[in-house]
């Protein structure tokens, strides 16, 4: 049975670009392009493995780890966190809040591929 | 002639063994009847000058009963204003005034200046009045000569006048400084010039007799004789009588020899009220037969006889030589008891006020009074003396003598005068300040050097000729003898009403926008309030100091160890037991040295004396311990307003440090933006290449799609670097404009079709609105970048169904209205502070932009002189862009 992965992503590009590696790759992929309404969403899917972008429409990938990280069925899954802003205290923040993997755009494919290997345990 | 000599001489040596006598006798203490009103009030006879014995008569000869304005100005001030003169007297008295440069200087702080101003005009003022002496005496000398001789003999006139000279500075220094104080009085000079005063009224009186009752045979014929005369007709003027009264008594105050007799020579205040009356009866018997001799004289005579001899030529012609003789003796002691007590009043001027602070500058100011400044103080008064008399001879000569030194009198006075406004001022009006006193003092001086006494010197002599009657440099107005084209005034009275209104104006005026150091303001205080005050003077005396308190407010002023360590030194010095030394000079001497250290010296006095001395310090203490206080004020007062500039400064340099720290803060978030702008649109390229590169596998249809959007992508990339760039040049200001002329409607029209719209795009543009026609004078492509901004905005953001832009243009006072109506949500209001920010995007969609559109037209708006902003209230999304029609060229350069 295929791994669930869910990206959380505003960027349409990015989200099909990123899609269209892990398919090929055999995930099973699932998306979501806004902060609002993300951590339900989130919890209500049960992914294998997050994908979770920064800066989002209507709240950060920051808030939105800890939330799920707080309470919920989500506590202790895998999340990669994606960023474009690359700074330093980004990746510190993400840290602290509990984030398992931290990338900056751009990435390489192979390496994000490799990645959510070594987060799902497969 | 030598008979002449010899009565001279005698009449000389009695004056000597007069003064000597009450000198002896002032000394001995049986000087009681020295002092007595009579001698006071004749002693102010040396107002009558020999220019008043002989050149009354002279005066009236050419200018009628004009003589009597001569003796009116001083018996006016001395019945009417005897109460000034009083007050006068109380303050020489009271404040130790030595003169009247004293006087005024004291006034205002002790000014050095002033009174060393007041000296030089005091010298020039009066030296043209002691070479009118040497003149008069010289001249009635050689009319003695001439008579004696038969006519035929022509006496040396610069011998005479020079032997006169060096005797009246022997007689003036052999009497003048025998003590050092000026205030201890010279009764031996006072006596002299009281008897002389009698010698001058009888001998005026005696010819007059003579001529009436001798010559003319009665009253009654001596007043139809006059009534015959020329003089009985003279016209009188009135505004020359006014002048010359206030002139002579101005002059009767201000006159150093007479403020000398009147001020510091006073020995009782009272005797002012004997002199109220008792001196207006002796000028008016002066006075009374100068008319019958002037009369008599212009009869006997021949003519062309100099009438300023008439006392003398007209007893001679009857060869009355025994009264002639007493004639001269008058002539004489009115020409040496003047030249005694002005030069007396000029050397202690001169010597106090110039001679030694310079004395004192050079040697180091005398810490040590000992006897040679005594002696010093002494040599300088003789000095000044011999210096003034020498003065005054040499400007005998220069002058040559003539006629037109009788006119000096005046001129004299008029200089003098120049006081007048500063003393009044300074006794009875506080508001008086030293630089109000210097100003006047200095524009009167001025006016009279230029508009009088430089041009009295006879023409050609300092001013030329057309200088004189056509002004410097040709300025008319200028002119010495007629200011402000006033022609046509007697020299003397246009000289004084220049001079007073000026000086007094400048010294009223200049007063009131100057405010008075404390030295001046107590020392006003006291002037003008001297009435009211107890007599103050009295310095401390030691005896019954208290070592005790003395070393209490020692330890309060040098702390407890340094007072202690200094008492039990001194008393181990004194072989005192304990820590107590006896309050002896020189420890009060040592202990207000060290106090002085700490407080201040007139402080650290004060001090002592309030222990010491029991009780009184003097005033003078009081107002330097005010002086010091003003001092220390001062200096706080500076220092409060460095603390206050440094708080000023700090409160600065934080707020350019929060400056600092915010642009920092902002430039942070700037860089942290670009990055997340740059890396998104790469992510997808670097994305899409990897997956192109490593599949070759792909659908050709998919191969497509993934290059378009690589391509799109590097396009999004381009725009914001353009952007980017484009903002930091409009940002920095070195945007340069690119001014043309084009039409509103021209503009809107390439704008729309710039932004894509065409007719089967979504958005339906519509226009309106009257200001479509005005010829635009801008930087059109800047402004059509705008445009196109707002026009693009409308179209990606527009949520309607139909989705419509209108656009409104109107112009009012050159300023160019253009509204951007659309018809969709608009923008909420919490968003639209920021719209205007670098990477502010509105809404959640991602339209390509990255938030940098509508900061780059908020600065082209700028550049152009206009403004973008919101229009809330339209329904829908709506911008209001607003310029001027036509952008002024120095803009460009901004």
């Amino acid at each position: 049975m295929s791994k669930h992965v869910l990206l959380v992503e505003d960027e349409p590009n990015i989200i099909e670009a990123v899609s269209f590696l892990l398919s090929r790759d055999g995930w099973s992929v699932s998306t979501h392009s806004n902060g609002h309404d993300a951590a339900d969403v989130i919890r209500a899917k049960q992914p294998d493995v997050l994908v979770l972008d920064v800066m989002l429409p209507g709240r950060s990938g920051f808030d939105i780890l800890e939330d799920i990280r707080s309470e919920g069925v989500c506590r202790d899954v895998p999340v990669l966190m994606l960023t474009a802003r690359g700074q330093t205290k980004d990746r510190e923040r993400a840290e602290r809040l509990g984030a398992t993997r931290f990338m900056t755009k751009p990435f390489s494919n192979a390496e994000i591929i490799e990645t959510l290997h070594e987060l799902s345990g497969s | 002639m030598n008979l002449l000599i010899f009565v001279s001489l005698g009449y000389v040596m009695v004056l000597f063994i007069v003064a000597f006598a009450a000198e002896r006798a002032a000394q001995a203490g049986r000087g009681k009847w020295l002092r007595s009103p009579m001698i006071y009030t004749l002693s102010l006879s040396i107002y009558c000058t020999a220019w008043t014995f002989y050149g009354a008569v002279g005066f009236a000869v050419r200018s009628g009963l004009e003589f009597v304005t001569i003796y009116l100005g001083p018996s006016l001030v001395m019945f009417g204003w005897w109460w000034t003169l009083r007050k006068l007297v109380r303050i020489g008295r009271t404040q130790r005034i030595t003169s009247i440069a004293d006087l005024i200087s004291a006034r205002f702080g002790k000014s050095n200046l002033l009174a060393v101003g007041l000296t030089l005009l005091a010298v020039a003022g009066t030296t043209p009045y002691i070479a009118l002496q040497l003149q008069s005496v010289t001249q009635s000398y050689a009319v003695f000569a001439r008579a004696s001789q038969g006519g035929t003999g022509e006496i040396n006139q610069t011998v005479t006048a020079l032997w006169i000279a060096v005797g009246l500075a022997f007689f003036t220094i052999l009497f003048g400084t025998r003590k050092l104080d000026v205030n201890e009085r010279h009764d031996g000079v006072v006596m002299a010039i009281a008897v002389e005063a009698v010698v001058k009224l009888v001998a005026l009186l005696a010819v007059g007799v003579f001529v009436v009752w001798g010559i003319s045979g009665g009253i009654a014929p001596m007043l139809e004789k006059i009534d015959a005369s020329e003089i009985g007709a003279w016209e009188v003027s009135g505004g020359r009588w006014a002048g010359l009264t206030f002139l002579s008594a101005a002059a009767f105050i201000c006159l150093p020899r007479m403020f000398h007799v009147m001020v510091v020579e006073s020995d009782d205040e009272r005797h002012l009220r004997t002199a109220s009356w008792a001196f207006p009866a002796y000028l008016m018997l002066m006075s009374l037969f100068v008319l019958p001799i002037a009369v008599t004289g212009l009869d006997l005579l021949p003519k062309g006889s100099n009438p300023d001899m008439f006392v003398l030529t007209v007893p001679l012609s009857q060869g009355q030589n025994g009264l002639a003789m007493l004639s001269f003796l008058g002539g004489f002691s009115s020409a040496t008891s003047m030249v005694i007590v002005a030069t007396i009043a000029l050397s202690t001027m001169v010597s106090n006020h110039i001679v030694m602070p310079i004395w004192l500058s050079i040697t180091g100011g005398g810490v040590s009074v000992s006897g040679d400044v005594r002696y010093v103080v002494l040599l300088a008064r003789r000095l000044s003396i011999g210096a003034i008399v020498m003065l005054a001879y040499f400007y005998f000569q220069l002058s040559g003598g003539g006629s037109a030194l009788a006119a000096m009198g005046l001129v004299s006075f008029v200089g003098v005068a120049q006081a007048l406004p500063v003393m009044i001022g300074g006794i009875f009006w506080r508001g008086a300040t030293r630089i109000g006193a210097l100003c006047g003092l200095g524009i009167g001086f001025a006016i009279w050097t230029y508009a009088l006494f430089l041009p009295s010197l006879g023409n050609g002599l300092v001013l030329s000729d057309t200088l004189l009657s056509n002004g410097p440099w040709g300025l008319a107005w200028l002119a010495p003898q007629a200011l402000f084209g006033i022609k046509g005034l007697d020299p003397i009275l246009h000289c004084l009403f220049w001079s007073m209104l000026f000086n007094s104006a400048a010294f009223v005026l200049v007063s009131l926008c100057t405010f008075p150091a404390p030295m001046e303001r107590l020392q006003g205080a006291q002037f003008v309030n001297v009435f009211q005050q107890a007599q103050p003077r009295r310095g401390w005396s030691r005896g019954a100091a208290q070592s005790e308190d003395l070393m209490i407010m020692s330890q309060r002023i040098l702390g407890a160890r340094d007072a202690q360590a200094l008492f039990e030194k001194e008393a181990r010095r004194q072989g005192v037991q304990g820590i107590l030394p006896d309050p002896s000079p020189e420890f009060l001497d040592v202990l207000e040295r060290k106090l002085s250290g700490s407080v201040g010296a007139a402080t650290a006095h004060a001090m002592i004396g309030q222990i010491a001395g029991g009780a009184s310090v003097s005033v003078d203490d009081l107002l330097a311990v005010a002086d010091e206080t003003a001092q220390i004020m001062e200096y706080s007062s500076k220092l409060e307003a460095q603390s206050f500039e440094l708080t000023r400064t700090a409160e600065q340099l934080r707020h350019v440090n929060e400056k600092l720290t915010q642009l920092s803060v902002q430039k942070d978030g700037f860089i942290s933006q670009i990055s997340h702008e740059l890396r998104t649109p790469m992510t997808s390229i670097r994305a899409f290449s990897e997956i192109l590169r490593d599949s070759d596998d792909m659908a050709a249809t998919d191969k497509a799609r993934y290059a378009g959007i690589i391509h799109s992508e590097t396009l999004r990339l381009t725009r914001l670097l353009d952007d980017l760039l484009d903002l930091a040049v409009l940002e920095a200001g070195r945007v340069s404009l690119n001014l043309s002329q084009k039409s509103l409607s021209e503009v809107i029209e390439s704008a729309v079709s710039s932004a894509g719209i065409t007719s089967d795009t979504d958005l339906v543009v519509t226009q309106k609105g009257s200001g479509r026609d005005i010829v635009l004078t801008t930087d059109v492509d800047r402004l059509s970048q705008v445009f196109i901004n707002v026009i693009s905005n409308a179209r990606k953001y527009c949520t309607a169904d139909i989705p419509t832009l209108l656009i409104k243009a109107f112009e009012e006072n050159g300023r160019v209205t253009v509204d951007f109506i659309d018809n969709g949500s608009g923008i909420a209001a919490d968003m639209r502070s920021v719209i205007f920010e670098k990477f502010s995007r509105v809404g959640e969609t991602q339209a390509g932009g990255a938030g940098l559109g509508l900061a780059i037209c908020r600065e082209i708006m700028h550049r152009l002189d206009g403004e973008i902003s919101y229009l809330p209230g339209q329904g829908g999304g709506a911008f209001r862009v607003r310029f001027p029609a036509e952008l002024e060229k120095i803009q460009q350069d901004v």
